[in-house]
């Protein structure tokens, strides 16, 4: 039982008041968000990772809380080693594909060196079949690579919980299926519990070991994955 | 060379304390955002001479920061210093300005996405926030440069106009065209015009290359 997230947050605007009120507890490695958009799958992702403070509730990963609002616990993202691989890949146009990879390995004010070479890129760059574009930026990588890259980047800090903001969305369909295996596979290689969150009910299929159904800010089910129907695409 | 070196030094200011105000004013979420802003524009729009003035009263011997000054033997009136501070401050909305556009165009998600790779707060800025911005900052640097070249009024207030060690070079072509010295005036007025032109192209040039760089 890896992660706990019990959290409140209200956001008010002129034109609409939104509540966040999500409690679920994973009991599987993998772990699904299931929603339309707009509601707030994200924004619970953010707050796992640190980038959004929850009102009030707690966060806990393998019995260490990274979010207590009672006892004024609030982890920077820095500190939590949570990856976190974002919709649009947020890859940095600035840096080479291997500078990417190893962005989290160098801790000082600069960058990693354009050639920098470590056993953890290099073995990233072979494991995801990177080699060939190591040099490369991301402007000049396909959907696929740049995912690839993302998810090395992530992975390489060596994080206790990886998080997916809707990660085949930017990808056509017959590209979705092989990142969804290779994805499966990594998973199960470096059994690393995931939360996932989309709107594909194929991803649920692939994924939803346990599924959190959020709608409307709120969570309606929390279940264990029991033949969801798989729609054939 | 004395022009140069002044403006060189007023960029090199403007650089460090512009980009830090920039970023500043970028990620600030507060309602008196727009007044500061606005009151660290205000030398854009001000007279040079106003702005002069100002100086003067601050910075003369009996002026607040001049007397405190005086104390360490350091005198800014009538010295290339004191026109260094006069063309840093002219030009310094000119480096605020494109510096927070540059900052508030870098994507928000570049930063977070750093900040869960464990790097610290001062290095995001280093490693991302700065880097990206880089291009509308240089931009803004050289338009800061070729206005502290240009500068008049407020370095002839506090800077005064002594040849050799004041005269900048636009000050140097008010003089000679007083003295009817007209191929002194017609020479300088040229290297000026020349210089600003070239750093219109390359500023120019900075610009829409990032803006390429974003899109792609």
């Amino acid at each position: 039982m890896p992660l706990e997230v019990d959290i409140q947050k209200t956001f008010v605007s002129a034109e609409r008041r939104f509540t966040l009120d999500v409690a679920f507890t994973a009991t599987t490695q993998r772990v699904v968000l299931f929603g339309p958009s707009g509601a707030g799958k994200s924004l619970t992702l953010q707050a796992i990772a640190g980038l959004l403070r929850p009102d009030e509730g707690k966060i806990t990963l393998h019995g260490n809380a990274l979010f207590d609002s009672k006892l004024n616990v609030d982890l920077k993202p820095q500190a939590r080693k949570v990856a976190y691989l974002f919709q649009d890949y947020a890859l940095f146009p600035h840096l080479n594909v291997r500078q990417n990879i190893g962005f989290g390995l160098q801790r000082g004010w600069f960058n990693p060196r354009a050639r920098s070479s470590h056993a953890q890129i290099d073995y990233w760059l072979d494991a995801l079949e990177l080699r060939g574009v190591a040099g490369n930026f991301p402007a000049q990588l396909s959907g696929g690579q740049k995912q690839r890259v993302a998810l090395a980047r992530a992975l390489v800090a060596q994080p206790q919980l990886l998080l997916l903001d809707e990660p085949f969305s930017a990808l056509d369909s017959t590209l979705r299926q092989r990142m969804r295996l290779e994805l499966s596979d990594l998973q199960t290689r470096l059994d690393i519990p995931m939360v996932l969150i989309t709107h594909d009910p194929d991803d649920v299929a692939a994924f939803g070991d346990q599924v959190v159904q959020i709608n409307d800010g709120r969570v309606r089910e929390n279940q264990a994955f029991s033949g969801y129907a798989r729609s054939e695409t | 060379m004395l022009s140069l070196k002044v403006a060189g030094w007023a960029t090199a200011l403007n650089l460090v304390f512009g980009v830090a105000a920039g970023f500043g004013l970028s990620r600030w979420r507060s309602g008196a955002r727009d007044v500061v802003d606005s009151l660290l524009t205000l030398p854009l729009v001000m007279p040079p001479t106003v702005l002069g003035y100002y100086l003067l009263v601050l910075l003369g011997r009996r002026g607040v920061i001049g007397a405190w000054l005086d104390r360490f033997d350091i005198q800014l009136v009538f010295t290339w210093q004191g026109a260094v501070i006069a063309s840093t401050v002219v030009a310094f909305p000119l480096v605020l300005k494109s510096a927070r556009a540059a900052f508030e165009a870098v994507d928000p998600q570049l930063e977070r996405a750093a900040r869960t790779l464990g790097v610290s707060e001062t290095a995001v800025f280093f490693r991302v926030s700065l880097p990206l911005a880089a291009r509308g900052i240089l931009a803004g640097g050289l338009l800061a440069f070729a206005r502290a070249l240009g500068e008049f009024g407020a370095t002839l207030m506090i800077a005064g106009n002594l040849p050799g060690r004041t005269q900048t070079l636009s000050v140097a072509v008010y003089s000679a065209v007083q003295a009817g010295d007209d191929a002194t005036a017609n020479f300088l007025v040229i290297v000026t015009s020349v210089t600003c032109v070239v750093i219109l192209l390359v500023a120019g040039r900075l610009v829409p290359q990032r803006t390429l760089l974003v899109s792609r």
